[in-house]
């Protein structure tokens, strides 16, 4: 069975269709990435895989190892190891990353039937990972996301992801705003986290970010369709062309150019 | 609606768990407010004739003030005649001489409360003075502090036991005249707490007091004084509900505590009175005036606050910076729902030499409570190198509550340093979202994002205490999503 399911899927924001009609199928270890144009509906298709209450589904079905992942809250999901790794992570005042976290894993665990960490062994757990994304341990006693640089809420995303350990992993332009150094580091952490129980959609704008996390399918996305799939050379010919090679028009800026 | 919105109104809608009512013989006095009343009280209590002599002097001013219409809550004319100024468990004897001397039934109601009376059952370090109604029923670990010279317990014993500390302090902080509900209480109030703490003494233990109200329409004016003698310390805390009813119930107490040289004063409250109903009735009109002096040099007196009860809340927990270097603290977290109304801050007035103050309020509005932060700093001329930082940030809950900040600034020299940082947030549906995306339910996370608004006045707490406001608060949001 697929991990991920998704047909004939049609969602709206308010009286405006952004989804009209996504088929994508993905298989438990795959790495998808799902590139467009502003405005094009990869940011809506990441949104109503996690549940944002913004979007309503108007038709068609998505199932997470057959179960009906519309049925389920944002909640939900996530403790059955959806993680969408958010294009602008959110700032909690007065909550510290590390105090986040630990209720976020133990929920989870809590849902996988596993004994919740006590405050050591979380502490060892998180060491660990934060070596992988070589990030600095006094993030994990600031609040959440709160005063981080740009680079450093996404890092601090793909290290939640890696605490978390989710079956299938969304990135929502996690490239956006990261310099070079940054990016490789970034990539790095998701690269780690690659392995045959674990799905990823990693939702981009530019074919940068796909030469360092390299994906298994590229599917282009445009109107709320998807237009085009294949493997990974799909997105080098996209930089080529641009994607008005493919006949689609971006409003706001040409592709590849970074 | 969606989810969240939803999961904000279901948290608004609190369960009051202190409702309940005690069921105990009470004599109270008949309705209504005269100068026979107030000699009436004072005969009850036994008061010496110069007491009385303040009350009728209180209460003949008291007729010649208008009550204050500036504060930014909205309530129905109250009618001062339709008022039990008195009501008391009635006891077989002439008063608890012990705690075994105590009506069952009332311990059972401190129990209830979580506030066991009996002292083995008493977090270890924490002294309690209970307040039901009018009078003072029970105050624990009293022979222990009497030990070390430490007096505490009701303000009716004071009178009796120690006239001349009374007499000396009472009202040199706030006068009778001092404002419309002050001059009320100091006519007609009935009982609270006192304490002394000697020179040079650390008071060992947190003192407390619970105050209850029972009796259908009375008021409570409760009268609390805190001396702190040189180089003393001293941690205070009163907590406070009250059973549910359609009426509003009014509760004008006085604070005044007296720091003198070197001497520390920490006064933490946690007020939860009842709040009404979610349509806004019945409910607390908590009218309160406390104020600190820091008399002495070096002297500090720090007020934290956590005032989630209350239909109505008006109250100023002030400092008057006197001596030099002395110190004064306001730290407060005041959470609306529903459609309670707060209209609460501080006032921070500097007169001696290189006095430093530090406000940091949080206002909390959900439902369609409005909250309303007002503060005064007035630094004198007098008051050279004086320093004055203040925060106050807002947060709201759903889209039909209000917040409201009026700080007020008067500074009368050069040589002094004023901050003031303020902000306003919207719990977003996206922290929120964030959260639920994270596997944390919409509840959990509403109370974390709440928490971690007010993490810095609870760590301001004694330990007990902190972990009982965030239960309180908890409770006052809980609701699970809809």
């Amino acid at each position: 069975m697929a991990l991920l399911e998704i047909k004939n899927l049609h969602a709206t924001v308010g009286d405006r269709e952004i989804l009209k009609g996504i088929d994508l199928t993905i298989q438990a270890g795959e790495v998808h990435a799902i590139m467009g144009p502003n405005g094009s509906g990869k940011s809506t298709l990441a949104g109503v895989l996690a549940g944002r209450e913004l979007y309503t589904v108007t038709e068609g079905e998505v199932r997470l190892d057959g179960k009906d992942l519309l049925e389920m809250a944002p909640e939900e999901r996530a403790r059955d190891g959806v993680f969408l790794a958010f294009q602008y992570p959110v700032e909690i005042p007065g909550v510290s990353n590390m105090y986040f976290l630990k209720a976020a894993l133990n929920n989870i665990r809590k849902h996988r039937g596993e004994e919740e960490l006590d405050a050591m062994d979380f502490l060892n757990l998180v060491r660990e990972k934060m070596k992988l994304m070589e990030m600095d341990q006094t993030l994990l006693n600031r609040a959440v996301n709160t005063g981080f640089s740009g680079g450093e809420k996404k890092r601090n995303e793909i290290f939640q992801m890696a605490v978390l350990e989710p079956r299938l992993a969304i990135l929502d332009e996690t490239d956006s705003g990261l310099d070079i150094d940054a990016l490789r580091t970034v990539a790095g952490g998701v690269n780690a986290l690659r392995g045959p129980e674990r799905s990823m959609i990693v939702v981009t704008h530019y074919q940068r970010l796909l030469n360092y996390i390299v994906p298994d399918y590229v599917h282009v996305l445009a109107e709320g369709r998807i237009v085009k799939s294949g493997g990974k050379e799909l997105a080098l010919e996209l930089e080529e062309t641009g994607y008005a090679g493919f006949g689609i028009f971006d409003e706001e800026e040409a592709v590849g150019k970074v | 609606m969606s989810d969240s919105a939803n999961t904000i109104e279901t948290f608004a809608n609190q369960e009051y768990k202190w409702g309940f009512v005690t069921d105990i013989d009470s004599e109270s006095i008949p309705r209504g407010l005269s100068e026979d009343v107030v000699r009436l009280i004072s005969a009850k209590k036994n008061e010496p004739e110069w007491l009385l002599e303040w009350r009728l002097k209180a209460y003949r001013h008291w007729l010649k003030m208008v009550e204050p219409t500036w504060a930014n809550v909205h309530y129905p004319k109250i009618d001062y005649n339709d008022i039990i100024y008195y009501a008391a468990p009635k006891s077989k004897k002439d008063g608890p001489q012990s705690l075994d001397d105590v009506d069952p039934e009332l311990l059972k109601t401190y129990e209830k409360l979580g506030i066991p009376l009996q002292e083995r059952a008493i977090l270890a370090g924490v002294a309690v003075d209970a307040v039901f109604d009018s009078v003072s029923v029970a105050t624990t670990f009293k022979a222990k502090l009497n030990d070390m010279g430490i007096i505490f317990g009701s303000f009716s014993e004071a009178v009796q036991n120690h006239p001349e500390l009374v007499q000396q302090y009472l009202g040199s902080v706030v006068p009778t005249t001092d404002n419309f509900f002050a001059a009320l209480n100091s006519a007609v109030f009935s009982d609270g707490s006192f304490c002394y703490i000697p020179k040079g003494v650390r008071c060992p233990m947190e003192l407390s007091t619970y105050f209850r109200i029972n009796a259908k329409d009375t008021g409570q004016f409760e009268r609390t004084l805190i001396i702190a003698d040189e180089g003393a310390y001293v941690s205070y805390l009163e907590g406070c509900t009250a059973p549910m009813r359609d009426t509003n119930q009014l509760h004008a107490a006085v604070v005044e505590l007296v720091a003198l040289d070197n001497a520390q004063i920490k006064y933490s409250t946690v007020q939860n009175w009842y709040p009404g109903d979610k349509e806004g009735k019945g409910g607390i009109y908590n009218f309160v005036t406390k104020r600190g002096a820091c008399r002495g040099v070096n002297s500090k007196i720090s007020w934290t606050q956590v005032e989630t009860g209350s239909a109505i809340t008006w109250k100023y927990p002030s400092c008057l910076l006197i001596g030099d270097n002395s110190v004064g603290e306001f730290y407060s977290v005041a959470l609306t729902n529903n459609y309670q109304q707060a209209d609460t801050g501080t006032k921070m007035i500097h007169i001696g030499k290189n006095t430093s103050s530090t406000i940091v309020s949080k206002g909390i509005s959900a439902g369609h409570g409005q909250n309303t932060y007002r503060g005064g700093v007035k630094i004198l001329k007098s008051a050279t190198g004086a320093r004055n930082y203040s925060q106050c940030d807002s947060m709201l809950l759903g889209d039909q509550c209000g917040a409201h900040t009026f700080p007020y600034l008067e500074v009368k020299n050069t040589s002094s340093t004023i901050e003031h940082e303020a902000s306003t947030s919207k719990i977003g549906e996206d922290q929120i979202f964030y959260c639920k995306q994270r596997g944390i339910s919409a509840e959990d996370a509403v109370s974390m994002i709440v928490h971690g608004f007010c993490k810095e006045v609870f760590k301001e707490l004694p330990m007990e205490f902190a972990v009982e406001a965030q239960k309180l608060l908890g409770v006052s949001l809980e609701g699970s999503v809809g």
